[in-house]
């Protein structure tokens, strides 16, 4: 028997019970739309998020002042922080030669004022090396000079919500701008960036880190911002920045130190691992739809009682039997599965349609990944089915009509 | 070229076992034109089966062209049926969904044959029954004497030596029986050896062997 005429025989039984063929394809098709559009939805997420992650720059370091760890006593479980990070440390990180650039960072909430509208919002102290570790870009003017960081200077630079919030319609640059009790000289305003990882820059103001040391009467740093020279060096810049806070921490190891790269992972991890557990649930509908496969395969098999009897009679062997039933099943499937992928990119492309700024791709992979399963959900329900034909009694079999 | 020695078939039915043929020994030559009669029920439905191959003796051996056909796998007895044998059935056993023609072409199909050789067969097994017009008619479309040239048609396109009909009249008008056991009988003519199962005494009489089976055994 040529495989031609079994796909033709096959197609021929399926096209004998429409109905019966339209709802298993329907919910072949469910089960795979449902697939592809997860997983769609899921890979999506990930790498919007690896992403926005990345454009921070792959090799950026945070180095944190203290450290977690247990200490086994009344909560706070965490240990306290012995020291705090000050500028002279962050100062000192400059001998090591991986180091690109070093933003250290103070932060605090103040009211800041203009023109007689005030409001509270977030004071970032840095320097003029955060615009290039946090990749920020100016609408206007200038970022934080040049200048030695232990020296506090009334400048600010203002993200675009305060600008439009405080100078209402009049250009902001050169305004001076009251934080607390003190003047800044507004010298750049940020081009908006929307948010980026939790932290608004169009509601930030940013002034130098000494003042804002002065301004919040701290001599402590909240973080500092590190840009290694490249991805490689940025393991040897960890193990410097270690050894030199190290020694000027009379020892002590109390530092946490965060790679861009160990979050990006994590989330990566975690979002695949999401990614997966909803596919896996949306999978189940897949299997459903195999066992209503094997179900009308075996209804088929029961009405086609005395055709398959007359088949064995003509000289059909149980291989032939089994291959003719495998293959009207596996149609059905793959049916079902083109129509699946079809309904999961009309989908796809319905939610694109509707919501422009979330980038959905569905990945190639998937596609090929649910129309492999539903061919072998099908084949593997259609099993059951074939082998009850092939194995039936031609004499019982002929005798029922 | 089908001989049968000591036959038995038992049949288990529910707690009772039917001895549908005992003891049974025949021996049918090439072109022989052989009636099997008997009441229901008497086993020469069973006796069919076994000479088709489509059902295995509990004991004895089976000849069928001096090859022993009892210790066979199933598909190696389907291959044996497909080039060997051909049937017509009382319920005429055609597929609903396939045309007249595709009837006829499906044993072809099983063996394998090239889809030119097999229209060409086709068109002229159509012409042999006469039904040449009804080639892409389904079975619905066809009365009950066309579809058994059908089944005919659909019996002798793989050229095989044996015919074997069960009660090929059973389920038609006296008239289109006629037709169909003179069709039979005519290829029986061309060598064909033709065995009939039946009931009816006027068809069975008309073969030049009869044999009458009573109970599992052949009545003298």
């Amino acid at each position: 028997m040529f495989i031609k005429d079994t796909l033709t025989q096959a197609y021929g039984a399926i096209r004998a019970q429409r109905l019966r063929a339209a709802l298993i394809i329907l919910a072949m098709s469910i089960g795979v739309a449902s697939v592809t559009v997860l997983t769609a939805l899921g890979e999506s997420a990930r790498s919007y998020i690896v992403n926005e992650f990345e454009a921070l720059g792959t090799h950026l370091v945070i180095v944190l002042p203290g450290r977690s760890e247990t200490t086994g006593g009344h909560p706070p479980l965490f240990g306290e922080t012995p020291r705090d990070l000050t500028l002279d440390d962050a100062d000192a990180l400059f001998r090591s030669h991986h180091i690109a650039a070093i933003a250290p960072l103070t932060i605090g909430s103040a009211p800041v004022s203009a023109q007689g509208l005030e409001r509270e919002t977030n004071i970032f102290g840095s320097t003029h090396a955060l615009r290039r570790v946090r990749h920020l870009t100016m609408a206007q003017g200038s970022f934080l000079p040049e200048m030695d960081v232990d020296k506090a200077m009334p400048v600010c630079v203002i993200g675009q919500t305060i600008r439009e919030e405080l100078f209402v319609d009049q250009p902001a640059l050169g305004q001076w701008l009251r934080i607390n009790d003190r003047r800044f000289r507004v010298v750049g305003v940020l081009a908006s960036e929307g948010q980026s990882i939790g932290v608004d820059f169009d509601e930030m103001v940013i002034i130098p880190v000494a003042s804002a040391q002065a301004l919040f009467d701290t001599h402590s740093l909240f973080r500092i911002l590190i840009e290694t020279k490249s991805k490689e060096s940025m393991y040897k810049a960890i193990d410097e920045i270690k050894s030199i806070i190290k020694a000027r921490h009379e020892g002590e190891d109390d530092i946490t130190i965060i790679t861009q790269d160990s979050v990006v992972s994590t989330f990566d991890k975690i979002l695949t691992a999401l990614t997966l557990t909803v596919v896996s649930i949306a999978g189940i509908s897949l299997v459903v739809a195999g066992v209503l496969v094997m179900n009308v395969m075996l209804v088929s098999v029961t009405q086609r009682t005395a055709e398959v009897g007359l088949l064995k009679a003509l000289g059909a062997t149980k291989r032939q039997l089994h291959w003719l039933f495998l293959t009207e099943a596996a149609m059905l499937s793959l049916a079902g599965a083109l129509l699946g992928v079809l309904l999961g990119q009309v989908t796809i492309a319905t939610l694109e349609a509707v919501y422009p700024d979330f980038p959905i791709q569905s990945p190639g992979w998937a596609l090929l990944a649910a129309l492999g399963v539903s061919l072998f959900t099908g084949l593997v329900f259609g099993v059951l089915p074939a082998r009850k034909a092939a194995q039936l009694d031609p004499v019982a079999a002929l005798s029922k009509r | 070229m089908i001989q049968l020695e000591n036959i038995h078939r038992y049949f288990q039915v529910g707690e009772q076992s039917v001895h549908a043929l005992n003891d049974i020994t025949i021996a049918i030559n090439k072109g022989e034109y052989v009636s099997v009669m008997g009441p229901s029920g008497s086993g020469k439905s069973t006796l069919l089966n076994v000479i088709a191959l489509l059902d295995k003796p509990s004991s004895g051996r089976y000849l069928l062209n001096k090859l022993d056909v009892t210790q066979r796998t199933d598909d190696e007895l389907a291959k044996v049926r497909r080039e060997n044998i051909g049937f017509v059935f009382q319920f005429f056993h055609v597929i609903p969904r396939l045309t007249a023609a595709e009837n006829i072409e499906m044993p072809m199909i099983l063996a394998g044959i090239e889809v030119k050789e097999r229209k060409q067969r086709v068109a002229q097994a159509l012409a042999s029954v006469n039904l040449q017009d009804r080639a892409s008619h389904r079975p619905d479309q066809l009365s009950g004497g066309q579809l058994q040239r059908v089944a005919i048609a659909r019996a002798m396109i793989m050229q095989p030596e044996i015919l074997l009909a069960d009660e090929p009249t059973g389920n038609l008008d006296s008239k289109s029986g006629m037709e169909i056991i003179e069709l039979l009988e005519g290829l029986n003519q061309q060598g064909v050896t033709l065995m009939i199962i039946t009931h009816d005494q006027t068809v069975g009489n008309r073969a030049l062997r009869k044999i009458r089976i009573v109970d599992g055994q052949i009545a003298k």
